[in-house]
Parts: structure tokens; C-alpha cells; sequence
């Protein structure tokens, strides 16, 4: 996996839940077809209201209109991020429009397990409130390595808190490539 | 060690005499539970794991209930029901409970109860995060995604970190003018959505113990609204009476330890509390009912895993018998029991259903429904700027459809009186 992660910034606010993040009613589409999957990256996001999308300013869309992937790769929200519903088409959805990683102050757990276990984006979190620091639009690069986040825009560097246990998962892309690595897959 | 009934729980899966909070464990899972928005997705990654032929690990502990978009004409939701049919036939699943056949059943945690899935001392996880409900039960009950769901029905087995457990303790006796879910939303303005992230919330006290087994599941539902793990209440003589006669299966009671250590302990006296909403756009956004007296409703909405529950339309039953609704009222049995139950239960001598189509409601066939607003065809979906009181446990920007609409979370009590009035009322006001 890369060390590296850089892209612009889409900021949210707070309890950004599942299904502002890909509404219920789009739930219905294949999680497998390579076509029909592009309607999860089309309406990633469609349930945030429009004035609190694209923080500082607001009604900047995450996917422009017709396209299914986003100009954004990474994401900066507040608390509690992908709370309610345990839908895994919500941190699918942010994979198929291109985001590569979230920083939000908290995650709800399930939201948070989908994100490692599926291996779709990784989940940082920020050891600071990052959503003051950050700007829609603004250049990113996350270091893995180092567990830091540099703000290329403005030229600040913060820290990241570190993964933890599950940088294993991370790091293997998922649950079943790291059980099969760990020799975990056996039954009883 | 002194433990928690959560941990107790968890060191049985684990085959451990001693689990410690935030250690990361693997637990044997009793029972998998799916439905048809994650089901096929689940299906799909474990054939792409374990191989196109590979057989689930045990059968008897897949339990599918398609509930969330089942009467729709939406033909991307018609082919999840397919698509969990095919494979309920292929690795013959004993427990799919089919839609359109007599055994289709509806909310999927209701019909846990009510089919005897739900076992004490034992370990449930489901492919929705209100899986927490069947904590009432005495169990251990929690949410997960399509990948983790498939891991499990390859290998029976799942990583969960133990939580710290949160307790609850309400006393005094319940008044006529509470519910269940009164009390799970002056929680949850005390401590947030996601004061408790992570951890187990464990409800004890008189009144919780005074509540029938539907009443606690109330409860236990909305943990996750909390962030919970999982919501808990140790069985008594009422979960057992429940569960014998819903299951044979033996069952296994836990208690936390007297001296098990608590994250934090919160009491409560129910004759001070009062009735309470949440107010949009979110489930700690609390308040009583009379300090928001009077706002002006387009909708009322009864029903779902958290207000659609028997116990819940007695309640609203007490409210609406002999009055009329001036807005459009929507009734959703959780399930075809619920359903049946509403012709022959009775209040004051007259049946349920006899009371909701006398005082003017729309009786709709047991789903989720409008709970999480659904395809376009929903029944009781929000639209535009609707403003809705409702028995069901989110109400975040777009939930129950319009991204408009503003949704007040209340009892079946507090839903049932706003009906009548077109505004938001105290159930006070008509008891």
C-alpha cells in the first residue's frame, strides 16, 4: 500500500450519518455489477443538505452533476462520522467516487469496522479539530507512516492518531486478506 | 474478575472465563441475521471469498427476513428479493422467511422475538445496525456490515472489541403518561449520539423491570442511536416466561456482578421525567413535550422495530379510541403477528384496528416502510416540507425521505395525541 496519501479536501460538519452519506433509497443497486456500481459513486454524499456540503462555504456538490467520481479524495468531517444505519454501500459509495481516506474527529463503530474490514477507505483520525484548519479544496497529504496530515495550501502539518490494531487490517486491504495471512479462516 | 452481563456474554462466545473491556476478542456467533438491502451484497462477498460452491457454516443460524422494501414496485429492490431466495434455496436456509408466502414475517427484530431467536446468553450480530434490540432479551446483540456478516457465515466466528459498559437505572413506578420511549430519549439528550460509542448500555431499576419484554426492546433498540455497541437488560421472569414460549432452546441467564466496574452510572426517577421528543434533525435533540406544545404537524407516523410493536399501538390505542386524526396517520405493524394482533386485541372492548380506522388512520401491510423513507412508492414517506411526528428512531436530514422534512421522534403516546390535534400535544392532555 501507498505511504502517501494526497488529494484535495471535502469538508463536512458533524454526525454526518449513513444516510446522508448514500440515501436509503439507493440501496437497491448491485454492489457487484461494474456498471450499476457507478450509481453508488453518483450519489455518494446526495444526502448531506446542500448548505452544509463543502464546509467552509457550503453548497459545493461532492460529485458534479452527471459524473460519478469525485474531484475529492479526502475527506475532513467533525464527530461522530457515519453514524446510524450499518449500511457497507455507505463507505463503498465514498470508494467508488475515488476518496482514498477519511479524517474526522470520531466514528461510529460500525461505519468504522466497515471501513477497515471491507478495506474501502481508510479511517484516520484527527488528533485535533481538523475541519477549522482545512478548507474545501485545499491540498492534502496524509503520511502514513508518520501519522501526520500537511495542509499543502496553507503549509501546516498535524498528527493523526495513530491506527492502532487494526493497521494490520489496513494494511492487508481488508478482513479476509488479513485472516488468510493470519491463518484465521479456518472453521472452529 | 468482576464482570459485566456483557462481558459474561462475550467470555462465553470466547470460550474464555474472563473478558476485559477493550480487548479485542473472537466470539463464536449463535445466530447471523440478514434482510434484503444487505443480504445480497453479504451473499455476494462470501461467494467471491470462500469459493461459488461453498456452503454457509451452519444453516440453522442464518436467519434471513427480507423487511425493508418489500411492497414496492422498484425492481432493483424486487431483485434483492430474488437474490435472496436463489440463495436461501441454494444452501437451504431453514430460516428464510420468503415474501409473498405465509411465511413472510416483516421487521426483522421483531420477528427474532417473535420466533424464538432470541436466547439468553447468547450472541447475535445483523447485518443492520438496529440489531442491538434483541439486548432486551438478556443477550449480547450488535450491528456489523457485508463484509464482516460474510466472514461470519464462512467461519461462524467475528472479531469484536469488549466494550465498557454505561448503566441506566430508572426507579419509581412508570406513569400512564410514559413510555419506553420517553425514557431512551432523555437518555440520549443527556448524552449525545455518540455518548455511547463504542460501549455496552445496560438498563436496569423498577420501572425498566416493571415494562413487558416489547417495552424493553423499545430501549435496547435506540442504543445505537447513542453509538452503542449494544443495549442490555438481564433476563428476569418476564424475558423467561417470553422466551419459553417462543422457543424450546436452552438459555443461559447473566447477571452483571455487583462489583463490576462501569464506564459511568446514570439514575433517573421516572415520576420527575415528562414526556419528551427529539426534535430534527437529530435523536439527542430533546425536549418536552410541553416546551414545544402547540408546533403544527403534516404527518403522524406509528410504526417500525422501535414504535410499531403491539405494546406501542395499545398505547396509541388509549389516545385515539373515540377521537378523530386531522392529519394523515399512518399505523405500520411491525410484523403479520402484530398485524393479526390488532384484530383481536382490544381496548375498552374494541379492537385495535376497529379504534385506528374509526379515528381515520391508514393501516399499511408490516415493513419498514417510511421508517428510512424507501423507494419513491414508500407508504408514508415524507415529501417536501412535511413535518412529522413519529414512533421511529432516527430523524436526520432525509431519513424518512424529503430532505426537507422535519421529523419529531416521540412515544406512541406523544405521536398518537399530535395526531388528533394536527399539533404537538402531551398525551397528558388526553389521559
Amino acid at each position: 500500500m501507498d505511504t502517501i496519501i494526497q488529494g484535495k479536501a471535502y469538508v463536512l460538519g458533524k454526525n454526518i450519518d449513513t444516510d446522508q452519506i448514500i440515501p436509503a433509497e439507493h440501496l437497491v443497486y448491485s454492489l457487484s455489477d461494474p456498471e450499476e456500481v457507478k450509481l453508488y459513486g453518483k450519489y455518494a454524499l446526495s444526502g448531506v443538505p446542500p448548505e452544509q456540503g463543502g464546509l467552509p462555504q457550503g453548497n459545493i456538490p461532492f460529485i458534479n452533476e452527471g459524473g460519478f467520481r469525485s474531484d475529492y479524495t479526502i475527506i475532513v468531517a467533525g464527530p461522530n462520522f457515519g453514524c446510524g444505519s450499518s449500511r457497507e454501500h455507505a463507505p463503498f459509495a465514498l470508494q467508488v467516487a475515488g476518496a482514498k481516506a477519511i479524517i474526522a474527529e470520531s466514528y461510529a463503530r460500525i461505519f468504522y469496522r466497515n471501513c477497515v474490514d471491507g478495506g474501502f477507505v481508510i479511517p484516520y483520525e484527527s488528533a485535533h479539530p481538523l475541519t477549522e484548519a482545512v478548507r474545501t479544496g485545499d491540498e492534502l497529504k496524509i503520511d502514513i507512516e508518520e501519522n501526520t496530515v500537511t495542509n499543502l495550501t496553507t503549509g501546516v502539518t498535524l498528527p493523526l492518531n495513530p491506527l492502532g490494531d487494526v493497521f494490520n487490517i489496513v494494511k492487508a486491504g481488508g478482513i479476509f486478506a488479513y485472516a488468510r495471512q493470519e491463518n484465521l479462516m479456518a472453521r472452529n | 474478575m468482576a464482570q459485566t452481563i456483557t462481558q459474561k456474554i462475550l467470555s462465553r462466545a470466547a470460550n474464555r472465563k474472563f473478558v476485559d473491556a477493550g480487548e479485542n476478542v473472537w466470539l463464536n456467533v449463535d445466530i447471523l441475521l440478514t434482510h434484503d438491502v444487505c443480504g445480497p451484497p453479504t451473499f455476494d462477498i462470501f461467494k467471491q471469498e470462500f469459493g461459488p460452491d461453498a456452503k454457509v457454516w451452519d444453516p440453522e443460524k442464518v436467519v434471513v427476513l427480507p423487511d425493508h422494501y418489500i411492497f414496492t414496485a422498484n425492481e432493483h429492490a424486487r431483485r434483492n428479493i430474488d437474490l435472496l431466495r436463489q440463495f436461501a434455496a441454494q444452501q437451504e436456509l431453514p430460516n428464510y422467511y420468503d415474501v409473498g408466502t405465509d411465511r413472510y414475517k416483516g421487521v426483522c427484530h421483531v420477528a427474532l422475538a417473535e420466533e424464538g431467536f432470541n436466547i439468553p446468553g447468547t450472541v447475535l450480530f445483523g447485518t443492520d445496525s438496529h440489531t442491538c434490540t434483541s439486548g432486551a432479551f438478556g443477550m449480547f446483540g450488535t450491528g456489523i456490515g457485508n463484509t464482516d456478516a460474510a466472514f461470519i457465515l464462512g467461519t461462524g466466528k467475528l472479531w469484536e472489541k469488549v466494550p465498557e459498559s454505561m448503566k441506566f437505572t430508572f426507579e419509581g413506578e412508570m406513569p400512564e403518561y410514559l413510555s419506553a420511549k420517553d425514557l431512551i430519549l432523555q437518555i440520549l439528550g443527556d448524552i449525545g449520539t455518540d455518548g455511547a460509542t463504542y460501549r455496552a448500555m445496560e438498563f436496569d431499576g423498577e420501572a425498566v423491570y416493571s415494562l413487558p419484554v416489547e417495552e424493553r426492546m423499545t430501549l435496547t433498540n435506540m442504543a445505537i442511536e447513542a453509538g452503542g455497541m449494544n443495549g442490555i437488560i438481564a433476563a428476569d421472569a418476564v424475558t423467561e416466561a417470553y422466551v419459553k414460549a417462543h422457543s424450546s432452546k436452552p438459555y443461559e441467564v447473566f447477571h452483571s456482578d455487583p462489583n463490576a466496574l462501569y464506564h459511568s452510572v446514570r439514575r433517573y426517577n421516572v415520576r420527575d421525567m415528562e414526556p419528551v421528543v427529539a426534535q430534527p434533525h437529530s435523536p439527542d435533540n430533546r425536549a418536552t413535550v410541553r416546551s414545544v406544545q402547540g408546533a403544527k404537524i403534516t404527518k403522524s407516523y406509528i410504526g417500525s422495530c422501535t414504535g410499531g410493536k403491539l405494546t406501542d399501538f395499545m398505547l396509541a390505542a388509549k389516545i385515539l379510541k373515540g377521537k378523530q386524526v386531522t392529519v394523515p396517520t399512518n399505523i405500520v405493524p411491525a410484523t403479520v403477528k402484530v398485524a393479526r394482533d390488532l384484530e383481536t386485541e382490544t381496548y375498552e372492548g374494541v379492537t385495535l384496528k376497529k379504534i385506528f380506522e374509526d379515528a381515520g388512520c391508514s393501516i399499511a401491510l408490516p415493513s419498514c416502510a417510511a421508517c428510512l423513507g424507501g423507494p419513491a412508492d414508500t407508504v408514508g414517506r415524507s415529501v417536501d416540507y412535511d413535518v412529522v411526528v413519529s414512533t421511529t428512531n432516527r430523524n436526520f436530514p432525509g431519513r424518512m425521505g424529503s430532505k426537507k422534512a422535519g421529523v419529531y421522534l416521540a412515544s406512541p403516546l406523544t405521536a398518537a395525541a399530535s395526531a388528533v390535534t394536527g399539533k404537538l400535544t402531551d398525551p397528558r392532555d388526553f389521559l
